[in-house]
């Protein structure tokens, strides 16, 4: 399963990359006038198969080893460059994307493209082996930038110093939208991971923050607020509205106990569960309401330390962990 | 532990959505047609089977990272709730059959209420 991603990242690389970023440079040329075993030496010395024939700064042939190859088995050894070399040359295009060389690879069964710039000067020489390298390198970075932005998201209480740091994040619920009904408490989650909250915390959370919204979407006459406030030590959810208010409290806390119409039953919701699956899932919870001013819906969920083995531990989370008291 | 796709095969189950989760293993089983019991017992990995079928059902499985949910009674998803499964990675499996009858065939292939220790 995992296979398939990658590929597909290299499909994009390939498209995205301009070859200037994997041609080598700078690059070793001769003239027309080198003779075939100087090229034997440039080519031992340098360690290379094939190099650009430039006469007057203008590319004029390739010469590579197979050229050479022949050369000896002809015994024309001493021949200039310009008598075995190949021309016109095919060339790619510095600008270009690396796929564009790959296709003329494929073409003309070539093992090394002269690149050339806009105006025709060459500045570079491409191989299979520099795709390659230039592709594993380009992965490598975007690993690389991938892992950075994990780092940042995942130490970005402990980057930003402060007396008291804190995430907030508002949504506007609408009353009724059921069809939208959970989407603030599935970023709140998502956000919850990106910063590294444990499981626990995250599904404790998203449980609370999803029975709130939807007490805002049932049974407000406007909707309301739901706001998450993450801290490194705790996470506060905060729902309120402007009516129609909860007559009474301890009622409505009950497990069981709805005001929920018959046709917002029969959608599933309503089970007179919500206040008791949020105050299950907190640490701390306050309910203040009034009739016809609105209500005030408080949740506190506590970021435990991790027992053993975890970064946070090992990372300074401890020393937070036993600030905290228990509720 | 069974997989989603042995789940669908054996119950004979439509797969609406989530067609990529069919290796996912599945923990355990829940059932119940009120979003805030699921809310409450359903967890990471457990397939659920309820007759609701709108939108809020996705919100839930998502929210609680289910393998799938099993949609019963030839009640169908709405093209917005499909959509909305389908960009949250949810797998909904639709089925004729009742809770009842596809509870008893889960069980029948070992699926449990509570993982299985060890």
């Amino acid at each position: 399963m995992s296979q398939v991603p990658q590929i597909t990242r290299i499909q994009e690389l390939i498209y995205e990359l301009p070859i200037e970023r994997v041609m080598t440079t700078p690059v070793i040329t001769v003239s027309p006038d080198t003779t075939m075993s100087e090229l034997k030496e440039i080519l031992r010395v340098n360690r290379i198969s094939g190099v650009p024939v430039l006469e007057q700064g203008r590319l004029v042939g390739i010469v590579s080893i197979e050229d050479l190859i022949k050369a000896l088995e002809s015994g024309d050894i001493h021949a200039p460059v310009r008598e075995r070399m190949s021309a016109p040359v095919i060339t790619v295009r510095a600008s270009e994307s690396v796929v564009e060389a790959v296709k003329k690879f494929a073409q003309y069964k070539v093992g090394r493209l002269p690149v050339v710039d806009d105006d025709g000067n060459l500045v570079g020489t491409l191989t299979g082996g520099d795709i390659t390298r230039g592709l594993l390198e380009a992965i490598g970075l975007d690993y690389h930038a991938e892992e950075i932005s994990r780092y940042r998201a995942r130490h970005i209480f402990e980057d930003i110093v402060s007396d008291q740091t804190g995430l907030i994040l508002r949504y506007r619920i609408k009353a009724r939208d059921f069809t939208g009904g959970g989407s603030a408490s599935s970023k709140i989650k998502r956000a919850l991971d990106r910063l590294g909250a444990p499981p626990q915390v995250q599904r404790r959370v998203a449980i609370a923050a999803y029975e709130a919204e939807m007490n805002l979407i049932i049974h407000t006459d406007r909707g309301g607020e739901l706001i998450a406030e993450i801290q490194p030590e705790v996470i506060r959810i905060v729902a309120t509205d402007n009516g129609p208010g909860i007559p009474d409290i301890e009622q409505a806390m009950q497990p069981g106990f709805s005001t929920a119409p018959n046709w917002i039953r029969e959608l599933g919701f309503g089970a007179g569960m919500g206040l008791s699956n949020i105050k299950k899932c907190s640490d701390a919870m306050k309910l203040e309401s009034q009739v016809g001013v609105g209500t005030r819906l408080e949740i506190v969920v506590r970021v435990q330390p991790v027992i053993s083995g975890s970064v946070q531990q090992s990372e300074g989370g401890r020393e937070q962990g036993r600030e905290q008291e228990k509720p | 532990m069974i997989t989603l796709g042995q789940i669908a095969q054996e119950l004979n189950l439509e797969v609406a959505t989530g067609a990529e989760n069919l290796e996912r293993r599945v923990v355990a089983g829940y059932a119940s047609d009120l979003l805030s019991c699921a809310m409450n017992r359903a967890k990471k990995g457990y397939v659920w089977v309820t007759l609701q079928s709108h939108s809020n059902v996705v919100a839930v499985a998502s929210l609680l990272d289910l393998a799938a949910v099993i949609i019963t009674e030839g009640n169908r998803p709405d093209e917005e709730t499909v959509a909305r499964a389908q960009s949250e990675g949810v797998c909904l499996l639709l089925t004729p059959k009742t809770t009842f009858t596809v509870v008893g065939e889960l069980a029948a292939l070992g699926v449990r209420g509570e993982p299985e220790q060890g």
